[in-house]
């Protein structure tokens, strides 16, 4: 994908394109695998070089085995013990996974906030990113400087900075409140009311839509301009154009965008923790799963149960995925352009 | 369309006209639009910004929306707002865990790419295939039994569990993007280089490495941006305030002691603390660019 030739095209069109490649190549990530075939022959060298190579890849190597695979599997024995960091952690069969799903209802809860932030944030997101990339994509002039400034939310959006400034901004004092009071709508305490301390959180991920749209306008731009002309000509209208041309092209970049925010936004920590003040509230509306795992493991240093819930999410991380993939095959086009 | 009925010039030239300005008025239109949504997505750190440069028993008044008493008395309360510990610490610590995890990233994973990228080995289908799926684990599966490790050596409250991993090629998503940026060199090179005598390290050291600067550079943006918003593992593993970086400092404001009452300090370390992203990627966007043009073939 990022190949010179494209880079250099890249660079006439806009300085910030170099800084969003990475994001673009990512997008072959499931392509990726089949490429790299079995046994190349059209390298440079005839013959295998496997020694000068597990020496390169002697730190991912080590790293691999001691960051990843050790602390995964010493995860997977905690979560069947009972393990309080002091002392030793004494096995206890499946009851954590049992006590989870059976008599934790703050447990229950992380997962059904969990679900509403996921299932809101990522159609949002996927919605907004892909219809200012097509708005941008008409041959804007100052293409360049929109788009680094729909991305600078993306920038920002994670860090504990912006997530004070959001508390803010959705409290009783709030610019929301200010805005609101133009139109006479009475103002309220977005961010402490358990109504909507959620949709104040999903607010926040979907206004850092900007990492998904430079990924779709990098596709877009990918379309010749002769598919639209001719369509034009046979007479097409702008929705059919979109409809039949854009948006079956772009379905293995929609694709791709989608298992990205799934996998983010399941995870999602940071901007909960800091809107609640690391509790999850009001009345746990804001307990995403992993601020959830966060207390178990690092307030109530339930390290064995705590191992339990990240399994479940790895497990869950998993199914969606899985889901993904195998439902792509009905509706991602995976067409010789 | 009743367009090209006729052949007379003068009428086809109106009609040119009349559909350019019909163009450029839709044009008009969308750049307006799109500056509204800008307008609206961009106003709480516009407010931000001009609430902190105004004196504190303001922001939440009806002073208008254009401080008339300009002041930066904000950023100086709040990069002090925790008596001997100022903010100058903080950043100190922030930009050297951020400055190790570069070069961390850098070395580590460009190794890791040239491999992947340039070589031929022994199960390297399924090697790359691993790597790949370790983008998608989620940090938690690896995070307690790492925690519990790094205290038992002692590594907890130090940033040795922050810096490591990445001089171990942990952030494999950077690994990915070099090896795609690596596979499309051209080879020629690195043959000639070959029949001069060149070993690996020379190869990958001297002409793989270079060629791929703007894969580096745009590794050191993102590792700089991701390390330095980063919380969550910060949080865990720094808990002496005088180890603090800049995200578990500005948590302290949400303590009701530590000082929340200062909204005007609150938003003035807020806008300082996310300046360094902001200007790492403005100046990164002409290097990433210049990187690329100065590395082109002729």
């Amino acid at each position: 994908m990022v190949c010179l030739g494209q880079a250099k095209r890249e660079r006439e069109l806009s300085s910030i394109d170099a800084a969003n490649d990475p994001v673009l190549t990512a997008s072959e990530t499931a392509k990726s695998v089949r490429e790299i075939p079995r046994n190349r022959t059209g390298s440079a060298l005839k013959k295998a070089d496997n020694r000068a190579a597990y020496m390169f890849l002697l730190p991912w190597f080590a790293g691999i085995i001691l960051i990843t695979a050790l602390p995964m599997l010493a995860s997977l024995y905690l979560s069947f013990t009972n393990y309080a960091v002091i002392g030793l952690p004494s096995f206890v069969g499946f009851d954590n996974y049992v006590r989870l799903f059976t008599s934790d209802r703050r447990f229950i809860t992380s997962i059904w906030v969990t679900l509403k932030y996921v299932g809101f944030s990522v159609p949002l997101v996927l919605l907004f990113s892909l219809t200012i990339a097509v708005a941008l994509n008409r041959g804007l002039r100052g293409l360049a400087i929109y788009r680094s400034l729909f991305y600078v939310p993306s920038l920002i959006g994670a860090s504990v900075g912006i997530g004070l400034l959001w508390k803010e901004v959705f409290g009783e004092r709030g610019v929301v409140n200010d805005i609101l009071a133009l139109f006479g709508v009475a103002g309220r305490g977005w961010i402490n009311n358990p109504t909507f301390a959620l949709p104040s959180v999903i607010a926040l991920n979907v206004w850092t839509f900007g990492a998904s749209m430079v990924i779709f306008l990098a596709a877009l731009r990918q379309i010749p301009e002769s598919y639209y002309e001719a369509a034009s000509i046979d007479g097409a209208n702008a929705w059919q154009r979109f409809r039949r041309i854009t948006l079956p092209l772009i379905t293995p970049v929609i694709f791709f965008n989608t298992v990205l925010l799934l996998i983010n936004s399941f995870q999602s920590f940071t901007q909960a923790f800091v809107v609640s003040n690391g509790r999850g509230g009001p009345v746990d509306s804001t307990l995403l799963y992993s601020l959830y795992l966060y207390q178990q493991a690092f307030q109530q240093l339930q390290m064995g149960y705590a191992s339990a819930m990240a399994w479940i999410l790895l497990i869950a991380i998993g199914l969606a995925t899985a889901l993904m993939f195998w439902s792509s095959r009905y509706w991602v086009f995976y067409g010789d352009r | 369309m009743a367009t090209v009925k006729t052949y007379d010039p003068e009428l086809l030239r109106a009609e040119r006209r009349k559909r350019e300005n019909i163009r450029r008025l839709k044009g008009l239109g969308l750049h307006a639009l799109l500056i509204t949504i800008l307008g609206v997505m961009l106003y709480p750190v516009i407010w931000m910004v001009l609430s902190a440069l105004r004196p504190e028993t303001e922001i939440f008044g009806d002073m208008g929306f254009i401080p008339t008493n300009w002041t930066l008395e904000n950023f100086v309360r709040g990069w002090q707002l925790y008596g001997d510990l100022t903010f100058t610490q903080f950043y100190v610590n922030s930009f050297i865990i951020c400055a190790l995890a570069i070069i961390g990233n850098l070395l580590a994973c460009s190794m890791a790419a040239y491999a992947f990228a340039r070589l031929e080995f022994r199960g390297k289908w399924w090697l790359f295939a691993i790597m790949l799926g370790t983008m998608m684990l989620p940090i938690h599966v690896q995070l307690i039994p790492q925690y519990i490790f790094f205290l038992n050596i002692g590594w907890v409250n130090t940033i040795l569990p922050l810096v490591v991993p990445k001089f171990l090629a942990h952030d494999a998503f950077f690994i990915f993007l070099m090896v795609q940026f690596m596979r499309s060199l051209p080879h020629e090179l690195e043959q000639a280089a070959i029949v001069d005598g060149a070993s690996y390290w020379q190869r990958y050291w001297r002409i793989i490495l270079p060629l791929s600067m703007p894969a580096l550079a745009t590794t050191a943006v993102f590792t700089f941006i991701n390390t330095y918003n980063d919380f969550f593992s910060q949080l865990i593993y720094l808990t002496d305030t005088d180890r603090m970086t800049v995200p578990v400092a500005l948590r302290l404001f949400l303590d009701p002691s530590g000082g929340s009452s200062s909204f005007g300090g609150l938003f003035a370390m807020v806008l300082v603390s996310i300046g360094p992203v902001l200007g790492f990627f403005l100046a990164s966007q002409r290097l990433l660019t210049k990187g690329i043009a100065t590395q082109g073939f002729k």
